[in-house]
């Protein structure tokens, strides 16, 4: 089997002294189910010299109610869909979770390290002998872009389930580092370059999740990959609205997934929706005008352009299970599976 | 087996003999292998497609700690290769490396962590040469040659057969048909990783455990490679957690770990990981073809000219075998009264292609069974009646001189039919669904052995002794597909004892007699026929000490349940175990041995050994989908299965086979490829795999696998042990082009080309709208210059198997031909 890089494994006593130990380091990361990482470290995309883990800490792994809703980092994505006030009331963050790679995998993997997903590639997720082979890429020991060899910033594709969902129902994250901790939109924690895909310092953690109460607040989740398991999305639709009585549109987030570096807000989209009512046209314009926020690039499974023109469809899809119709043929088809 | 033909073991479902082993973890399979004083192997894999070594430098690695051993081509002179025309393999590479992935270089040390660290202080220096990525590429660039021994520039075999004048019937034919298909090249991906231990002995000797579905021919290949007596190399074959072929070549790793353990003294192990399994590919050829095809007024065939393009991959390996087989099955499903082919298989700078389940046969019977569809439609008729009319009979000698024995077809095609509500679904069902049908054929092992000889093809013996405990040996090597509980059934079955009471020795040169290996669907009929004859010897002394005790005839001595009886007088019983004791007081140590050669194949023309077999197993399916007429979306409701088999030996494992199948069809028909990557030309040369990993190879998970309805028909053959034949690799075939027929039914659109995706059908859905054919395939066969072909006439048209001309053919393999031979007497 490839085997893991020598590194040194530090397990800190809380969140605290796991912040002094990366402030103190400069080739530290961090460390939760590991099942992003780990498949990394043998292929020598990352090479940390010390791993923090955070796997003990009990203060990541709560789910807490208050205002709205408070999720640990450290929180496993089977927990966060056996979970069933995220299942009532963020819906569209349980169905993200639920379609995240595979039911094993869940049982390691984190929420926070679903938000902090490395960015992918074609041509960066192989192993080392085979990146050799082309003469790696600007992402990892090289320095051009083979997915667009003009291009100037790596083009690695954020890969996130949770993050468009968590960014749809305006979550914010909070960091923490050996100065203090601080709090930011999701949104804001990413940015559109496959390399410095998180606005995170080095230093900082991510240690906690906070939702607003989702009260009138209809959220889906809908995820476009090859296989019903396993696969990481070519296109996902995450789409928050509420509506008044008379089922006007009040405010509308959607936000796609797989198509950029990070999660894509359609702010064009969401002011249309704004005041509007969820009729067939309405939908039809919306998901086209879907198509025209997103700009994905050959570097994952399936063709580009059918990539592209799946994102009208699936974002149809999404916007006719918020207005209630019964989708559960069409996310049979797509998801292999119900989702409700 | 009772006098009146019911059986008590056959047939009856029952877990498998080595299922609770396997589901508990007891299994050993080669990578659980851990013995003392063990050291751990790596290869250092080529990073340039094509290049001429220049020099390698080892003394960097050599220093590292921990690393005992750096070995490289200069460690091993001879090549190898597992057919006899085709020993074009070095273990290590020593003047060219010839795909992304061939091995340069190993570093055998105290551990994995060591060995992978060693690797990178390998210094190879490479003058790279220029690069083939597919066939017709090879076909238009023959300067940039891989191979000296190809028939020229890389072109490595072609092949040409005219069983009689095919010209002439199309030219009289009603209706002449003419289509190109492509079906893309595609891997086994077995769970288990390939593994290999080897372990040096006193006096020169050697063993080797791997995870082989051919130990006998690793035997071989390891004694060429390395100049051993074939007596001092033990070859083990482990439990394989699966191998569909992609473990049937004898490989560099092999021979490198029992180099090594005999440089050393020490066991050397090697597993690889799962890119490297990808580099050992042996998968699916990519091939292009193109079927002429003449029907009459009522739809009976007239004649077919088929024409092959094998992309091969750097490498020969079953290749030869691969070429025909891409052409010789097509007139053993439906009656040919004229066939000709041509193939030719091409190198290239990728890992080499080989034998996967349904080995060759795959793409053509996909190609073959899209063109009936069409033909069915043109001719108005129901294409499942239209293949009603034209099944081959059973009993028949067809065109190419294949003897077919029993054929169940028709019965399996009425069987899916009726299944699925056929007449009510096929052009009736609403827009975005449709069902399409599909037959196929295959064999029941290769009538000839990969390298020629008279010797029987299956060997069993068996051990008895007072315990009443059964030991049997057979050289066959379970790969997960049952061929242990086939051969503990057999002799259960014979003896009228219980499974459990017979233990099971296979797949171990040393104490098992020669078995040819898990390929070509030939163990359940050679083995169980040789499982058979032993069995029914060490049946017929027992009964002959029994008949002595009791004073009785010989005939009236009954095996059943355990007891041995007089059927005559029924308080004369003994256990079986009494029973033995009583042949052992008489003959002394008992023991018997049976074995199996198949019938000679009728056709007696140079190439006529490719192709028959002792009994042919035929399938016939069913599939069912939903199109998303917008994007293309493909989903497969369901699927209707009849499988031929002969007799059915255990129904759990016979429905594991076809179950298996359908799931490997579906998986090739909507997403599995071999895909290869090329960078921009002024950039890179760069040749690599697409999608190395588990991950990105796209194969269904359980999530993808639709309702699967299977039947198991029973046509039993006289060749075959108890009337059984294959299960394991014909239910794949017929999947493939069901699914491309269902997909026509559902929105009109044809994609002759595997892999069948979302993107391509909506493609077609575009271009159908734009006022087009609605296709997406190949435009195009490119022009080859075929040899003069094999002139055979049919046996209706005076044949008698034999070739009447004399085409004049290269003879470059020659030398290697000669190397085999000396190999094999001197050992």
């Amino acid at each position: 089997m490839m085997r893991l890089p020598r590194f040194h494994y530090y397990r800190p006593r809380d969140i605290h002294e796991a912040a002094q130990v990366l402030a103190g380091e400069d080739n530290a990361m961090v460390i939760a189910g590991g099942t992003d990482l780990l498949p990394n470290m043998k292929r020598r995309q990352q090479t940390p010299g010390t791993l923090v883990t955070l796997r003990h800490l009990d203060t990541l792994k709560r789910i807490t109610n208050g205002a709205g809703l408070s999720i640990g980092a450290g929180v496993t994505l089977t927990a966060l869909v056996q979970d069933r006030g995220v299942k009532s009331a963020y819906r569209g963050l349980w169905q993200a979770a639920a379609q995240v790679a595979t039911p094993h995998l869940r049982n390691m993997g984190t929420v926070g390290g679903n938000i902090c997903l490395d960015t992918r590639c074609n041509y960066y997720d192989q192993n080392h002998e085979w990146r050799k082979a082309i003469d790696f890429c600007m992402k990892k020991d090289g320095d051009i872009c083979w997915v667009s060899t003009g291009s100037k910033t790596c083009l690695a594709t954020s890969s996130t389930d949770t993050a468009p969902a968590l960014i749809s129902l305006r979550a914010e994250v909070e960091l923490v580092s050996a100065n203090g901790s601080r709090t930011v939109p999701l949104q804001d924690l990413y940015r559109d370059d496959g390399i410095h895909y998180l606005t995170r310092r080095k230093d900082e953690i991510l240690t906690n999740i906070v939702l607003p109460h989702a009260s009138g607040t209809r959220s889906v989740y809908w995820k476009l990959r090859r296989r019903g398991s396993f696969d990481f999305p070519v296109l996902s639709v995450a789409a928050a609205l509420e509506f008044d009585d008379h089922d006007i549109i009040t405010d509308a987030q959607i936000v796609l997934g797989a198509v950029a570096s990070q999660p894509v807000v359609c702010a064009a989209v969401n002011d249309f929706l704004r005041g509007r009512r969820l009729s067939d046209e309405v939908i039809e314009e919306a998901a086209t005008a879907c198509i025209k926020a997103a700009k994905p690039v050959k570097n994952t499974d399936f063709a580009t352009h059918w990539r592209k023109r799946a994102i009208g469809y699936i974002a149809g899809y999404a916007l006719r299970e918020l207005r209630g119709d019964d989708m559960r043929a069409a996310r049979q088809k797509i998801a292999h599976q119900s989702l409700s | 087996m009772s006098k009146t033909g019911t059986f008590s073991i056959i047939g009856k479902p029952r877990r498998r003999v080595d299922g609770v082993d396997k589901v508990t973890g007891r299994t050993r399979f080669a990578d659980d292998i851990i013995l003392p004083r063990m050291l751990h192997c790596k290869l250092l894999r080529s990073h340039v497609p094509h290049a001429r070594i220049t020099s390698v430098d080892v003394s960097r690695a050599e220093r590292y700690p921990g690393v005992k051993l750096v070995l490289t081509g200069k460690d091993f002179p001879n090549e190898y290769g597992i057919l006899p025309v085709s020993q074009d393999e070095q273990p290590l590479c020593r003047e060219k490396v010839r795909f992304v992935g061939d091995p340069v270089a190993a570093v055998v040390a105290r551990d994995e962590f060591a060995a992978e660290q060693a690797l990178d202080l390998i210094r190879v220096e490479y003058e790279p040469l220029g690069t083939i990525s597919d066939s017709v590429g090879a076909l238009n660039n023959p300067a940039a040659r891989l191979h000296d021994y190809s028939e020229e520039g890389n072109i490595h075999k072609r092949l040409s057969y005219e069983f009689g004048n095919v010209e002439e019937s199309l030219a009289n034919s009603a209706h002449v048909f003419e289509d190109i298909f492509f079906f893309e090249g595609n891997t086994h991906l077995p769970l288990e990783q390939h593994a290999a231990v080897g372990m040096a002995e006193a006096e020169g000797r050697v063993t080797l455990w791997s995870s082989t579905q051919c130990p006998h021919y690793v035997q071989r290949a390891v004694a060429k490679a390395l100049d051993l007596p074939m007596a001092h190399i033990r070859v083990i074959a482990t439990p394989n957690g699966g191998g569909f072929g992609g473990k049937t070549d004898p490989f560099n790793h092999e021979i490198v770990v029992v180099k090594a353990a005999m440089m050393l003294g020490r066991p050397v192990k090697i597993c690889l990981n799962r890119e490297e399994v990808f580099y050992c590919h042996r998968g699916r050829h990519p091939v292009l073809m193109k079927f002429r095809t003449g029907v009459d007024e009522n739809g009976a065939l007239t004649g077919m000219h088929l024409q092959t393009l094998l992309d091969g991959g750097a490498y020969g390996s079953y290749g030869v075998a691969s070429t025909f087989y891409t052409a010789v099955l097509q007139p053993v499903t439906y009656h040919l009264p004229r066939y000709a082919f041509d193939a030719c298989r091409m190198f290239t700078n990728k890992p080499p292609c080989g034998p996967k389940r349904g080995h060759g046969t795959v793409q053509p019977r996909f190609g073959q069974e899209v063109q009936l569809d069409k033909i069915a439609e043109k001719l108005k008729i129901d294409p499942a009646e239209f293949r009603l009319n034209i099944v081959e009979k059973p009993g028949a000698l067809t065109a190419n001189y294949l003897k077919i024995g029993s054929i169940g077809l028709e019965e399996c095609i009425r069987t899916v039919v009726e299944r699925s509500g056929w007449k009510d679904k096929y052009r009736k069902l609403p827009p975005g669904k449709g069902v399409g049908l599909a037959c196929s054929s295959y064999l029941t092992g290769a009538g000839n052995s990969i390298y020629w000889n008279a010797m029987p093809h299956s060997g069993v013996q068996l051990k008895l002794d007072r315990s009443g405990r059964v030991t049997v040996f057979c050289g066959a090597t379970e790969v997960g597909q049952g061929s242990d509980d086939m051969l503990v059934a057999t002799i259960a079955e014979i003896l009228g004892i219980d499974p459990l009471d017979i233990r099971c020795v296979t797949g171990d040169t040393d104490l098992t007699p020669v078995d040819l290996g898990s390929y070509s669907s030939r163990v359940t009929l050679m083995m169980g026929n040789a499982a058979i004859q032993a069995a029914e010897r060490a049946r017929e002394l027992i009964a002959q000490a029994v008949a002595q005790k009791f004073a009785a005839d010989v005939a009236s001595i009954v095996f059943t349940d355990g007891r041995v009886c007089n059927s005559g007088r029924p308080e004369q019983v003994l256990s079986f175990q009494q029973a033995v004791v009583c042949a052992e007081e008489i003959y002394g140590s008992l023991g018997t041995t049976g074995s199996y050669t198949p019938p000679p194949p009728p056709g007696k023309y140079k190439g006529g050994g490719v192709g028959p077999s002792p009994a042919y197993s035929y399938t016939a399916a069913v599939v069912e989908v939903e199109v998303d007429a917008a994007s293309g979306w493909l989903s497969v409701t369901k699927v209707w299965i009849a499988h031929d088999l002969g007799r059915t030996m255990n129904p759990v494992l016979a429905r594991g086979q076809v179950e298996g199948s359908v799931y490997m069809g579906l998986g090739e028909a909507l997403m599995e490829e071999s895909a290869f990557r090329r960078l921009p030309a002024r950039l890179s040369a760069a040749l690599v795999h697409r999608q190395p990993s588990m991950l990105e190879y796209k194969s269904p998970t359980s999530m993808d696998m639709p309702e699967v309805i299977t039947d198991l028909i029973e046509q039993p053959d006289d060749n075959g042990p108890f009337g059984a034949k294959e299960a394991g690799q014909g239910p794949l075939l017929p999947v493939i082009p069901a699914l491309a027929n269902a997909v026509y039914d559902a929105v009109g659109v044809r994609i002759d080309e595997v892999p069948i995706t979302a993107e391509k059908i909506q493609r077609a859905l575009d271009d159908k709208a734009r006022g087009g054919a609605g296709r997406v395939g190949p435009d195009r066969f490119p022009d080859i210059e075929w040899p003069e072909p094999y002139r055979v006439p049919p046996p209706w048209e005076g044949g008698d198997g034999n070739a009447v001309n004399k085409p004049q053919r290269k003879r470059a393999a020659k030398m290697h031909r000669m190397d085999e031979f000396k190999q094999v007497t001197a050992s």
